[in-house]
């Protein structure tokens, strides 16, 4: 297979667009992307597939990373290449090239069919793919204000030395920040009679913030509150419509760094301070800023199709979500409170696109339904399995040099459906600690039992905010945890978390999703003490 | 074409230097080729090769430096790949760290990385090694699902200052799961050499299916503090966490567990019991590894932790500086010095204890103590008077290596293994611990 491309885009410090953005016009480069797909696909099925498609894709990254006063490190990347994928002798095969010329393309085409062929020889089951009509020629882009690839990087760097210095004028010791934005210009066709030219930009600010107290040798830091989003460079435009109150300002779709930089400063420095938990039962209070996390973990993954059925048993893990489960629709994942919807589609996500790496348009299904397992997450390849008589549209590889397979959408907990603002739920909350900001997680193979940590802790006691805490972890099992949902807040506290980086297969494969929760509170919760001395 | 050799990649360099009008320049030119198998369900999955090659050029004016990459190589993209880094470079905020490329060093070469029957290893033969681990899986009534990889690959940086330095190596790993039908049983093995020669994947996904039928019928203890025996497959993957922390500057900011109260560093403490010998050696016969680091400074056999004393830590050229001494690069291969015992030897000794075979998905808790949790899978077993007497249900462990070391009772053989996460090789004992931490049961198999 080819080469993966590296090399810098022809952008100044200073904010010249890309040269790359010719294939953001679709006028002319489109239909030549066109003809290139077309002699994949020719070339393909004259050689003996039965069904072929092909990715053109250049991936632009762009990473600005700073430390205190200072710039460590300005990179941009881009990759640009062909993967085709094809099914012959019912096989699939896949070969990747970084030529991107019609004689490159009809030599990968080839040698696809060829690896197709050879797998074949020791093929157990022949690929049944579910059906898939052809779109024609469409078009699809993040819905972005601006373009994060053409804002001046010196405006990118201001921004971070200030937040910078804030965080080193109000006491930290030590801050790291950095700004990460990525674009994924595809264009997919297939012998389905598709296709379909998409132009998908990401974008992630954050930082940590340090705190050192030299005499106690003791230290603590707090991440920002920011969230990685399917959008351009307005994400840092946060106006009061975005701010969500309480002990510490969070934010729904725009962020506001300066602010949340101010926030962590004041909140590390109260972290060294504060109360060593005592371990117990608590009543949880999860903020979506630290809940994300805990769905992606242990409701997300384990509805993962190939889990469930056992192709990732050597590298990411199996599921205790089995098809019997599915089949007898009765299996109470979690309390009727609990409804769980995979998506590709919200506007703002890392998930949203509109139409997945095997030409499929992208949809909003039900994965958990008033607390009971309803469906898994499924690509053409897979329907079957489950009765379907199509994908669920949630393909992907992260780059043209890889094979897609199937990855996460979106996977969200939908809001209460009755109203409850926070301040209620903390007044109903007798002995409870309010959770805020993702921290240290892990959970086991096939996601029973699970630990997560957090960025700050805040004790509950008769129905008020006690003080701060720290040390703070919680284990459960899945389906306990899930069934231990006693309220969840309505939807005017519905946020977005997710990550860049969620990991599966071998060679393994980054996917970027996100997971939308209100405030919501789980009873009688173990939470353990951290704090070990060497 | 990937592989260039020593000349090639030095005339190849050599002229990407002729194109710099920078103060200084520097340029790191690498390129692999990979072949891997994937497996489950007892049936190939994925099958792929992936080759690559790219440059990367880094321009310096005074202490403003920018960097730029590309993967083509005629005359005209070398010029535009130098040209796109000297106009970044000129941009740059100035960075007051930035240290002076290094002129020539004295680093040797290190033939013993490269096996040309690794870099040989064709489709072919990758199919035929899984398909004896799926013969003995079949053979044991299990299920394998596995991943064969093996990657040959060299690098190679010259600066204006004269620095030239190349290397290439070969690798090639191997992991297989095996889980019974009704999925109460379920075991492991991973190992990882240059030589192919010596990768066995039958005998591997023997051990895997022996774990996976000895684990069945587990029991639920309650969880506490144990002796545990950690096999080298688990004891590398909780150690190789340990190492990040071996850095001088994150210690002396008073930010990792080897920082002391008061802003000092732990160097010279006894921080682990004195059983524990760790150093790196790249001209170890088992482990052989890259001789210079990615600023070029030669890398040699260095002790990190000797009879359990913090013998150095790692020093970047400009904390160095800062510091007034000499700089150190931090530890590069693993190697923890073992005993004769065998891992039977190990069980024989224990009244009561644990066995580990393996652990998974390890995370940092707390950096201030380097306290990790995780959880044991893949074959669990409860020792009483010497014998492994039953398997017992996976817990979960909140733990911190270097509590850990302190706590060794007894060490094993030495073995070359790798981490189950990282995929890098280490030479590591299966090692006996006093009161490891479990926290919690898990249903998981």
């Amino acid at each position: 297979m080819g080469a993966g491309a590296m090399f810098l885009p022809d952008f100044s410090l200073f904010g010249r667009s890309v040269d790359a953005a010719e294939l953001l016009n679709p006028g002319p480069d489109a239909a030549f992307k066109k003809q290139l797909a077309d002699v994949a696909l020719t070339a393909a099925k004259a050689k003996g597939a039965s069904y072929a498609d092909v990715r053109i894709g250049r991936y632009l990254n762009q990473f600005i990373i700073t430390r205190e006063n200072r710039v460590q490190n300005i990179a941009n990347g881009e990759s640009y290449g062909v993967g085709i994928r094809v099914i012959a002798n019912g096989s699939w095969g896949f070969a990747a090239s970084n030529e991107v010329t019609k004689e490159a393309i009809a030599k990968t085409a080839e040698r696809a069919v060829a690896v197709a062929k050879a797998n074949a020889r020791i093929m157990t089951q022949p690929v049944q793919l579910a059906p898939q009509k052809g779109y024609g020629e469409v078009s699809w882009k993040t819905p972005i204000v601006t373009n994060a690839f053409e804002v001046p990087i010196k405006e990118k760097v201001d921004l971070l030395l200030a937040a910078n210095a804030l965080a080193m004028a109000g006491g930290a010791n030590f801050v790291n920040s950095q700004i990460l934005a990525i674009n994924e210009q595809k264009y997919f066709a297939s012998t389905d009679g598709s296709y379909i030219d998409q132009d998908i930009h990401r974008l992630f600010p954050s930082f940590n913030v340090t705190k050192v107290d030299r005499n106690s040798g003791k230290f603590e830091t707090r991440k920002a509150l920011s969230s990685p989003v399917g959008m351009g460079y307005e994400y840092l435009s946060a106006t009061d419509a975005d701010k969500v109150g309480g002990v510490v300002t969070r934010y729904k779709n725009r962020y506001d760094l300066m602010e949340d930089m101010k926030n962590a400063t004041a909140e590390v420095t109260q972290k060294i301070s504060a109360k060593s938990v005592e371990p117990g039962k608590y009543d949880l209070i999860l903020d979506p800023s630290h809940l994300w996390l805990t769905i992606h973990e242990s409701v997300a993954h384990p509805t993962e199709l190939d889990r469930v059925l056992g192709y990732e048993a050597n590298y990411a893990g199996t599921s205790f979500l089995t098809l019997d489960k599915l089949h007898s629709k009765n299996f109470q994942f979690g309390s009727k409170l609990v409804n769980i919807v995979a998506d590709k589609k919200q506007t703002g996500s890392l998930g949203a696109v509109g139409y997945d790496d095997e030409g499929v348009a992208t949809k909003t299904w039900d994965i958990i339904k008033d607390g009971v397992l309803v469906n898994f997450q499924a690509i053409r390849d897979q329907a079957h399995i489950l009765g379907m008589k199509e994908s669920h549209g949630c393909c992907y590889a992260q780059s043209w040099n890889d094979v897609q397979f199937q990855r996460m959408p979106n996977i969200s907990l939908q809001a209460g459906k009755t109203p409850l603002s926070v301040d209620d739920m903390i007044k109903n909350t007798e002995k409870g600690i309010y959770i805020i900001g993702d921290g240290s997680f892990s959970i086991d193979q096939q996601r029973y039992n699970f630990q997560f940590g957090g960025q700050t802790f805040y004790e509950i006691k008769n129905g008020r905010i006690a003080g701060m805490l720290k040390d703070v972890a919680y284990q459960a099992n899945t389906r306990e945890f899930w069934n231990s949902c006693t309220a969840i807040a309505d939807e005017k506290d519905y946020r977005l978390g997710g990550a860049f980086n969620d990991g599966k297969g071998q060679p393994g494969q980054s996917n970027a999703v996100s997971h939308g929760s209100s405030t919501t509170r789980f009873d009688g919760v173990n939470v353990i003490n951290t704090a070990r001395k060497i | 074409m990937a592989i260039l050799t020593k000349e090639e990649a030095k005339a190849l360099l050599a002229k990407v230097m002729a194109f710099s009008k920078a103060e200084e320049c520097e340029a790191r030119l690498s390129g692999s080729e990979q072949g891997n198998i994937r497996y489950a369900l007892n049936a190939v999955s994925t099958a792929g090769d992936v080759s690559t090659l790219s440059l990367f050029v880094s321009s310096t004016y005074g202490k403003k430096t920018a960097s730029a990459s590309i993967n083509e190589f005629d005359d005209a993209s070398l010029e535009k790949v130098v040209r796109r880094a000297e106009e970044l470079a000129r941009l740059a905020p100035d960075n007051p760290e930035r240290m002076p490329a290094l002129g020539p060093q004295d680093i040797k070469d290190n033939p013993a990385q490269f096996i040309n029957s690794t870099a040989a290893l064709t489709p072919e033969k990758r199919a035929e090694m899984v398909g004896q681990s799926i013969k003995a899986a079949k053979e044991a009534k299990l299920e394998a699902a596995g991943f064969l990889v093996n990657t040959s690959g060299f690098s190679a940086m010259m600066n204006s200052k004269g620095l030239y330095a190349y290397d290439k190596s070969t690798n090639v790993n191997f992991s297989v799961t095996t889980r019974n039908a009704d999925g109460t049983g379920s075991g492991y093995a991973a190992k990882g050499f240059n030589d192919v020669n010596k990768m066995d994947t039958l005998a591997a996904t023997k051990v895997a299916a022996s774990k996976a039928n000895g684990s069945v019928g587990a029991k639920a203890i309650e969880p506490g503090k144990y002796t545990v025996i950690l096999e080298p497959l688990a004891a590398a993957y909780i150690m190789e966490n340990m190492f990040g922390g071996f850095d001088a500057r994150s210690a002396d900011e008073g930010r990792n567990y080897m920082s002391k109260p008061g802003g000092a560093n732990r160097l010279g403490e006894q921080l682990f019991d004195e059983k524990v010998n760790i150093y790196s050696d790249p001209f170890h016969p088992d482990l052989p590894g890259s001789t210079w680091t990615g600023e070029g400074q030669p890398v040699n056999k260095m002790h990190w932790v000797e009879k359990g004393v913090v013998k150095n830590l790692g020093y970047s050229r400009y904390w160095a500086q800062r510091k007034n001494v000499a700089a150190v690069p931090g530890p590069s291969n693993i190697i923890m010095d073992g005993t004769n015992a065998s891992l039977e030897d190990l069980i024989k000794g224990t009244e009561k204890g644990i066995l580990v075979s393996r652990f998974w998905y390890i995370r940092l808790v707390d950096a201030q103590s380097m306290l990790l949790t995780g959880l044991t899978r893949d074959g669990t077993y409860y020792i009483e008077n010497g014998q492994i007497k039953y398997p017992i249900k996976n817990m979960r462990f909140n733990e911190s290596p270097v509590i850990m070391l302190n706590n060794v009772d007894a060490l094993g053989r030495q073995e070359r293994t790798i981490g189950t996460e990282s995929g890098r090789s280490l030479l590591i004992p299966a090692m006996r611990i006093r009161d490891f931490t479990f926290t919690s049961l898990s249903d998981a198999v």
